[in-house]
């Protein structure tokens, strides 16, 4: 499949129906997602129904939108109204959630179609796409490899050319690591920026829906489309969103970027050197790169995973039988409460429920929860002082290239060291982008992590856009 | 902050899990502990430091409570809602007996 720039184009044009696209979309993830497992569940119906109302605006003389006919794969924490939500857990098997989620609204206003909803780890907790209750997802540029998570299925469906654009959301990496080990762009918007009306929280302070795409252009597009204020949202922000799609190809002359040593080392010797290439190739086209170090950064992993945990613990007590979901029925509210959720989450979410039980009881919460927001609040630090003297950073995406599946599936910390580059810009709530840039010595593909202020998606994009052109 | 932490124990793990409502086995307790105490000797670099000047942060952007005006509009389909709950009774949401004590 082409990009959706090109697909909306020639959709707008009249050079082709928007029922063409989807048909061909439906029958490219029947023939070939059997391999991969990039969707839970398809939505043939509602998508051509959807591509038909496109085609009669067009037809009628109005203009259905900028990603007219254009394919997107929801991840399936992303709510949509009568059609099957699981959130990749056995808790939500077959839930259909009686509202739209916000992004869901803004794609259909923009002419988009919704082709099915993709696979994830668990309530989006992991960085394999191992942790889904449904079955793992298969990495499209090697199937014995994993695709990253928790976002993976979105990841893996644009990798394999199902779908021009996805959607997935971000906590601590879930959009840009998945991105990277797939080949693919993805961007983790600033805080608030985009409406989570809809998204099932995880982390709610961390939490934060964005693009999947195969081109920067492409993910300045879709991002304009989500952007946006929205009052069914009280952490969206009121102020307008500045457009970023007609600046993306704005170059990077006079631009400082800052080389993240602390983003950089620890990682694996090619993608270091993937991203000193970068560095090198931003300096080429007109950027004023030096490298620095924010030694802060090293203390995010261990904030996170005690921060997102506790508020997962809290976010994640409304699985209690009672209003939706699984129920296993017990003699009393209590034991069912009990038997329902030992039933309906995996291994991974009870470990994290009872990491942030443990985190906020009595006892522990000055020494865990509360050290850990001071730290959020030196990491927010850190970056104020990077920023002050460079416009963005620049760092790997992840430590190293797509693992193989099973190889971290016992070992929880060594799963969790996937996130170390990506959670700085969850705790700040600054915006992050994954861009591709060659291959590891495995040939399998380097993301490289652009990092910006907040507010600045639109610097992010012009910048990214440049790793990409120069990308070997 | 210099104190020296208790490591976590499998009474620490089945207390939690007990808060959570959840229900281990014996093996799960056991694999949870080992597992979660590799976690917090992590996070020891970070209970260790000295942050008491720092104001602890919850949320990236500063937050201020957010109001709208106080007129009715509509909200979500009753029977939609009730459509995906696993038990209903005259409009409500339908539970078993509410009052002994899980333990």
């Amino acid at each position: 499949m082409t990009t959706a720039t090109a697909v909306a184009a020639a959709v707008r044009a009249g050079e082709r129906s928007a029922r063409d696209v989807v048909d061909e979309a439906l029958a490219a993830v029947a023939a070939g997602d059997g391999e991969y497992h990039a969707f839970l569940s398809l939505l043939p119906d509602e998508a051509r129904a959807a591509a038909d109302a496109v085609d009669a605006a067009l037809a009628a003389g109005r203009d259905p939108g900028p990603l007219a006919g254009v394919p997107v794969a929801l991840k399936d924490n992303l709510c949509t109204r009568g059609a099957v939500t699981t959130c990749g857990s056995r808790m939500l098997e077959g839930w259909r959630p009686p509202y739209d989620a916000t992004v869901v609204e803004a794609l259909r206003r923009a002419g988009a179609i919704a082709l099915g909803k993709t696979n994830m780890d668990e309530f989006a907790m992991g960085s394999s796409t191992e942790n889904s209750a449904f079955g793992p997802t298969r990495n499209p540029r090697d199937t014995s490899k994993v695709p990253g998570g928790s976002s993976g299925g979105s990841a893996a469906a644009v990798a394999a050319g199902f779908t021009p654009l996805g959607l997935g959301s971000d906590t601590g990496g879930s959009i840009r690591q998945p991105a990277a080990l797939c080949g693919v762009v993805g961007m983790k918007p600033t805080y608030g920026r985009v409406s989570r009306y809809g998204l099932v929280a995880f982390a709610s302070s961390l939490d934060q829906i964005g693009p999947f795409a195969t081109t920067v252009e492409d993910a300045a597009l879709l991002f304009d489309v989500l952007a946006g204020h929205d009052p069914l949202d009280s952490t969206s922000l009121p102020s307008q969103p500045e457009p970023t799609l007609a600046t993306v190809h704005g170059g990077v002359e006079g631009i400082r970027v800052g080389l993240c040593r602390d983003l950089v080392d620890g990682c694996a010797p090619d993608v270091v050197a993937r991203v000193r290439e970068a560095a090198d190739a931003l300096a080429g086209a007109g950027a004023k790169v030096e490298e620095v170090s924010v030694p802060e950064f090293g203390y995010g992993l261990s904030a996170y995973y005690l921060i997102a945990p506790a508020e997962a613990s809290s976010n994640l007590a409304r699985y209690d039988g009672v209003r939706y979901g699984l129920r296993v029925d017990a003699e009393d509210a209590a034991r069912m409460n009990t038997a329902t959720r030992t039933a309906g989450f995996g291994a991974e979410v009870k470990r994290r429920i009872m990491l942030g039980t443990y985190a906020l009881s009595a006892g522990y919460y000055d020494a865990y929860y509360a050290q850990a927001q001071r730290v959020r609040t030196l990491v927010m630090q850190a970056f104020d002082r990077a920023y002050s003297s460079y416009d963005v950073l620049l760092g790997a995406t992840a430590p190293t290239t797509a693992f193989d599946v099973g190889a971290k599936v016992d070992d929880p910390m060594a799963m969790y060291m996937n996130d170390v580059c990506t959670i700085p810009s969850n705790l700040s709530g600054h915006p992050a982008v994954s861009v591709p840039f060659g291959v590891g010595a495995d040939g399998l593909p380097v993301g490289v992590q652009v990092l910006a202020p907040a507010l600045q998606e639109a610097l992010l994009f012009r910048v990214a856009q440049v790793v990409e052109a120069t990308a070997p | 902050m210099t104190e020296e932490r208790i490591p976590l124990s499998r009474e620490d793990v089945v207390h939690v899990a007990r808060l959570a409502r959840l229900d281990l086995s014996d093996e799960e307790v056991e694999l949870f502990t080992a597992q979660l105490r590799t976690v917090l000797d992590h996070a020891a670099d970070v209970a260790s430091l000295d942050l008491s000047h720092l104001e602890p942060s919850s949320h990236p952007i500063a937050l201020r409570n957010v109001q709208r005006a106080d007129e009715p509009r509509p909200s979500l389909d009753r029977d939609e809602v009730l459509a995906a709950a696993p038990s209903v009774e005259d409009h409500r949401f339908r539970v078993p007996r509410i009052g002994a004590d899980p333990s």
